[in-house]
């Protein structure tokens, strides 16, 4: 009867030590991840599947997934930008928010700012070869400060622009009729 | 029976299109008035045809007919006959017919008129409207059906056609799929029309424009007589968006407003150009400047509205694999090739006949800020189209699928508005013709003085962000400069009112001021509001007494006012949103920004139309003092979709929005949540409130003699 | 609208030449890319008949093929491969996983089909679950970087297999599972018999 109880004891010992070792094991690992430590890796992502949808708010069972994978990730000690290389790694680049600057896609970076500078310094050229030596200036005040609150200039005219304007209206009725 | 009717409308409506194309272009080479009358009554024919036909289509919706496949597709039974109404537009077909008879519409109000003076640009307007209604048509006959009914082939296969395949035995369901229910929030019941009553009327200005390229003509007619269908067009557009902003906020569950979404941005891109062609039509009939430019935006804004209008089919598009996949695809893209190719033929035919009729002398005068305006603009046209096909070019060259996001399109984006907030504030206080930066400078030193002190003040108050630093002093720039030409020309217009008016206006702000008082002391806790409404209205009797002698410019500035509003919006968003996720167990709290939420009770019961609503109950707190309650739920519906609707808390100061987080495991004991912290962002939504009247404002009818006085 | 009079217009020019061309290129070239891309997206699946790239899969790390842990497609000349596509969080892949299974064991002796299971992005740990569930013999990896699925169909979903003959040519697509083991027969027979 004792050796019996002594063998049932020392079996419910060993079970018990058995079972504390998975904790230990855990302790030695850093506190699970929070959600928003995993929500502030998730929403720079994109999911690798669906169309356009950050991978912090997508439904999917495996957007679910692929967040516990990041939880799971930081808690090994993972940074940030080994985590998302992982994921560029096994889901290709079009889980990141911006194509990576590599190869073709710097042309992604570079193309808008180089056209609009390019349309600035045609605009300014134009603008240069435009202007002429300017003739005596108009009596009315065009520049002053509030616009909008004088008449336009309608005296002080020379015939010359008469005649440029009378040419001009010619010139439309011309290709009315 | 009704099905084939309508078809048959349908057809026939196509067919007299084409015929008033035909006629109208016989009758502009033959100069004979005679065809270009035909083709005018053909096209004013169209509309009472096509409305007969939406007429029967919603005759259909409404009484069930489910052997349509369109029926079939957007009601049920349980659905409400409002919600019946609006599946008209709730699916592809529906909304290409909506399209066609608003087209119709625009284009029969714009032939109706009496054509005595412009007879020769009748023809060509008749076409290009003629040319873009049959387009539409075409499509809803050829392949987006609204008619066709489900039919059983002999393999066994339910194929929706028009005509019976052979050996089709006819089938009728008896209950239809239902309105997607992300579709059936207010916000998402006006947002297509808006943003199609928008696309449409900006065809009208094109159809001018082109008819003004085809005659030759180089004067500014063309834009006098479409000046209120582009206002108009642009004030729906601009609504349309702003109403997609508020249904992403309400309902799609991720706190946002704007996720630079490719169709987000298809519907952004002809807004763009739209508000730069409004802008630069002004240069041209001030100053008889930027015709070339006009012409450009208009065949711009005509091309992306094509674009726009295939892509933002919500629900049902967000790539451009979709794009292809459907047959319209294809149909689309020809046609927004030709027409694209032919305008800009056209344009550079003409190029020569539109140089500017006074030239620029100075890069600090008002046109020279347009020309920025116009730049600008085209800057983040660039940008946004850029973004777009990006991902196709290098999944075409690379073989490697790629995604253009939010960084990207804020990154780009943000200097450009921030240097559109800019001309804002500069713009009214810039001089025509020959300026120095020294006569600017004398214009704006005045509002510069206050504006330099905000960032300094934000600065003291903490705000370390360069952006929200920037950001918010431009918008101070803007209200100021506004405010300071309001008083400038307040000054001026209070000495020409009559005494009897100034007495009554004076009694009416006594009373008003008194009102408010009483109000602030009736609930001291509460005296924002009271200030602020006392406040809103003074400015408005003030814009009353101002507006009335040039409610164009005043209406302009009002408008801009409100642009800046919204932007503190987005700013505080954009830079301040900050968000926290917890699953809790009954009574366990979570804290954000100073609030702590509490996790209360679940509930789950059936609803009325069948669906299944998870509604949760947390309490918000702010430290100790309870602030209310809120009750983040999601409905799943008999369809099986599911829908995320936040509880939220609105402020002046923030807005706190709970989500039930219906992808993890919700039960009665813990539930995760997902919390926003949005500061400012309701300023976005009053920012379009003030946006509509300023619109109104804007588009008041002028009095004769301040046309005559030429005021901008 | 008198304009200031002693102001000169611009010039009248007509759009340059060199414009122009820029102008046609640019406009062209932005509506042939567009017309391309569109064509390669409503055929996103490779051709039957076509060759097949080539491609390497690197396995799993219990999974070995002779002896070596990856597989490149072009080593398996003169064999039948089939590619089937897999996912752990996919519901309609467990329905064929157990016939697909049973069809390798049918012809793993006879060394002349190779099944080979790309896990289309998928998370580990849920693979391997998944691996053992169903005693997957035939060799497996993930496709890294989405590749491999690019080859055969640039919108790809699970399940969907291809069946490439001995000489490297796709012969066969099943977009979604099979139904049961005879269907997979059905389809690689022939090919083993030369037809």
């Amino acid at each position: 009867m004792r050796t019996k109880n002594i063998i049932l004891l020392t079996f419910y010992f060993l079970l018990f030590t058995a079972s504390l070792i998975p904790d230990v094991a855990v302790s030695a690992q850093q506190p699970t991840p929070s959600d928003d430590q995993v929500n502030a890796i998730a929403r720079q992502l994109y999911c690798p599947v669906c169309e356009n949808t950050p991978l912090d708010v997508c439904p999917t069972t495996a957007c679910h997934q692929w967040r516990e994978l990041i939880r799971q990730m930081l808690a090994e000690g993972k940074t940030e930008a080994e985590i998302k290389q992982y994921f560029v790694d096994y889901y290709g680049a079009r889980v990141l928010s911006e194509p990576p600057r590599t190869g073709i896609n710097w042309l992604v970076y570079v193309v808008p700012p180089v056209a609009f500078l390019a349309g600035v310094t045609l605009l300014f050229r134009a603008f240069q070869t435009w202007k002429r030596p300017a003739k005596e200036p108009i009596t009315g005040a065009d520049h002053s400060s509030s616009p909008g609150s004088g008449h336009e200039p309608a005296k002080g005219s020379g015939t010359a622009a008469d005649d440029e304007y009378v040419a001009r209206l010619e010139e439309e009725l011309k290709k009315r009729n | 029976m009704l099905a084939q009717f309508g078809f048959g409308v349908f057809v026939l409506t196509f067919l007299l299109a084409l015929f008033s194309v035909g006629a109208a272009v016989v009758g502009y080479f033959d100069k004979s008035d005679r065809w270009v009358e035909a083709a005018r009554r053909a096209m004013l024919l169209t509309f009472p045809l096509i409305t007969l036909a939406v007429l029967t289509l919603a005759y259909l919706l409404v009484t069930g007919h489910y052997e349509l496949q369109y029926v079939y597709s957007v009601t049920s039974n349980d659905m409400p006959f409002y919600l019946k109404i609006t599946a008209l537009w709730g699916g592809q077909a529906g909304s290409l017919v909506l399209w066609s008879w608003l087209m119709s519409a625009f284009a029969s109000a714009v032939t109706l008129r009496k054509w005595e003076r412009d007879r020769e640009l009748l023809p060509w307007v008749i076409v290009v409207t003629s040319v873009t209604l049959a387009f539409f048509l075409s499509l809803s006959i050829l392949y987006e059906n609204p008619f066709a009914r489900w039919w059983q082939t002999t393999a066994g296969d339910f194929v929706p056609r028009m005509f019976a395949p052979a050996g089709a035995i006819p089938l009728t369901p008896t209950d239809g799929q239902g309105l997607n229910p992300l579709l059936r929030h207010p916000g998402m019941i006006i947002h297509p029309p808006m943003l199609y009553l928008g696309f449409v009327a900006f065809v009208i200005p094109f159809a001018f424009a082109i008819a003004a390229l085809v005659t030759g003509r180089s004067d500014d007619r063309w834009i006098r007589l479409t000046r209120r269908w582009t206002l108009v067009a642009w004030l729906f557009l601009s609504l349309g968006l702003v109403l997609g902003m508020r249904w992403a906020y309400d309902v799609l569950g991720w706190g946002g407003y704007w996720a630079w979404d490719p169709v987000e941005i298809a519907a952004l891109m002809p807004w763009l150009t739209g508000t730069a062609f409004l802008h630069s039509v002004m240069i041209q009939e001030k100053r008889g400047m930027f015709k070339q430019w006009n012409m450009l935006l208009i065949i711009l804004t005509y091309a992306l509205v094509i674009f726009g209008t295939f892509l933002t089919r919500s629900g049902v598009l967000s790539s451009v694999h979709a794009f292809a996949e459907s047959a319209i695809g294809p149909m689309f893209f020809a046609f927004i090739g030709i027409t694209f190719v032919t305008s800009v033929a056209l344009l550079i035919y003409r190029w020569k006949d539109l140089r500017a009729e006074v030239e620029m002398h100075s890069l600090f005068s008002r046109e020279a800020l347009f020309l920025l305006n116009n730049l600008l603009f085209m800057g983040v046209l660039i940008v946004c189209f850029w973004g777009v096909i990006f991902p196709l070019i290098s999944e075409l060259v690379t073989g490697q699928k790629v995604t253009v996001g939010p960084p990207f399109y804020l990154r780009a984006n943000g200097p450009l508005f921030g240097a559109l907030m800019a001309l804002m504030g500069i713009a009214p206080l810039s001089a025509w013709g020959r300026s120095t930066y020294k006569t600017l400078g004398r214009a704006l030193w005045k509002p510069s003085i206050p504006t330099v002190i905000v960032p300094v003040v934000l600065a003291i108050l903490g705000v370390r962000n360069w952006i929200a630093l920037v950001g918010f002093t431009l918008v101070a720039f803007v209200i100021f400069v506004t405010l300071y030409e309001f008083w400038r020309s307040w000054r001026k217009s209070i000495l020409k009112i009559s005494r009897s008016v100034q007495w009554i206006l004076l009694i009416l702000l006594i009373l008003l001021s008194i009102g408010f008082v009483v109000w602030i002391f009736l609930d001291l806790s509460n005296w924002i509001t009271p200030v602020v409404c006392m406040l809103l209205s003074y400015f408005l009797v003030a814009i009353w007494l101002l507006a009335r002698h040039n409610p164009r410019r005043y209406g302009g500035y009002l408008i801009h006012l409100s642009m800046v509003v919204m932007a503190i919006g987005i700013l505080g968003i954009e830079v301040y949103q900050t968000t926290t996720q917890k699953t809790l167990a009954v009574g366990e709290n979570i804290q954000i920004a100073g609030y702590t939420l509490r996790y209360d009770s679940l509930a789950q019961f059936p609803y009325t139309d069948g669906r299944i609503v998870t509604r949760a109950v947390v309490s918000v707190f702010r430290g100790e003092k309870f602030l209310g309650e809120l009750y983040p739920r999601y409905d799943y519906y008999p369809s099986g979709q599911p829908m995320t609707i936040a509880g939220v808390r609105s402020t002046l100061a923030d807005d706190l929005y709970v989500v039930l987080v219906n992808w993890e495991n919700v039960s009665a004991a813990q539930a995760p949540f997902k919390v926003y912290h949005n500061p400012l962002v309701n300023w976005l939504w009053i920012g379009s409130l003030m946006f509509i009247f300023g619109f109104l404002v804007a588009a008041w009818p002028e009095r004769e003699e301040e046309t005559r006085e030429g005021k901008i | 609208m008198l304009q200031e009079p002693n102001t000169a217009p611009a010039p009248k020019r007509g759009v340059p030449l060199w414009a122009q061309i820029l102008v046609w290129i640019g406009l062209l070239g932005l509506l042939g890319l567009l017309a391309a891309g569109l064509l390669k997206a409503k055929n996103p699946i490779l051709a039957v008949r076509s060759s097949v790239p080539d491609f390497t899969l690197t396995l799993f790390s219990d999974y070995e093929y002779n002896s070596a842990s990856e597989v490149k497609l072009s080593d398996l000349k003169g064999k039948v491969v089939v590619v089937n596509f897999w996912a752990s969080w996919c519901q309609p892949c467990r329905t064929e996983a157990a016939d697909l299974e049973t069809a390798w064991r049918s012809y793993e002796e006879t060394g002349q089909v190779v099944f080979l299971g790309v896990d289309y992005v998928d998370t580990e740990p849920e693979a391997r679950a998944y691996m053992t569930e169903f005693n997957l013999s035939y060799p497996n990896g993930p496709d890294m970087g989405a590749r491999i699925s690019q080859i055969f169909n640039r919108s790809l979903g699970v399940p969907e297999t291809y069946v490439v003959d001995q000489q490297g040519i796709l012969r066969f697509i099943q977009i979604g599972p099979f139904q049961s083991v005879a269907e997979i027969q059905a389809i690689i027979d022939p090919l083993l018999a030369g037809r």
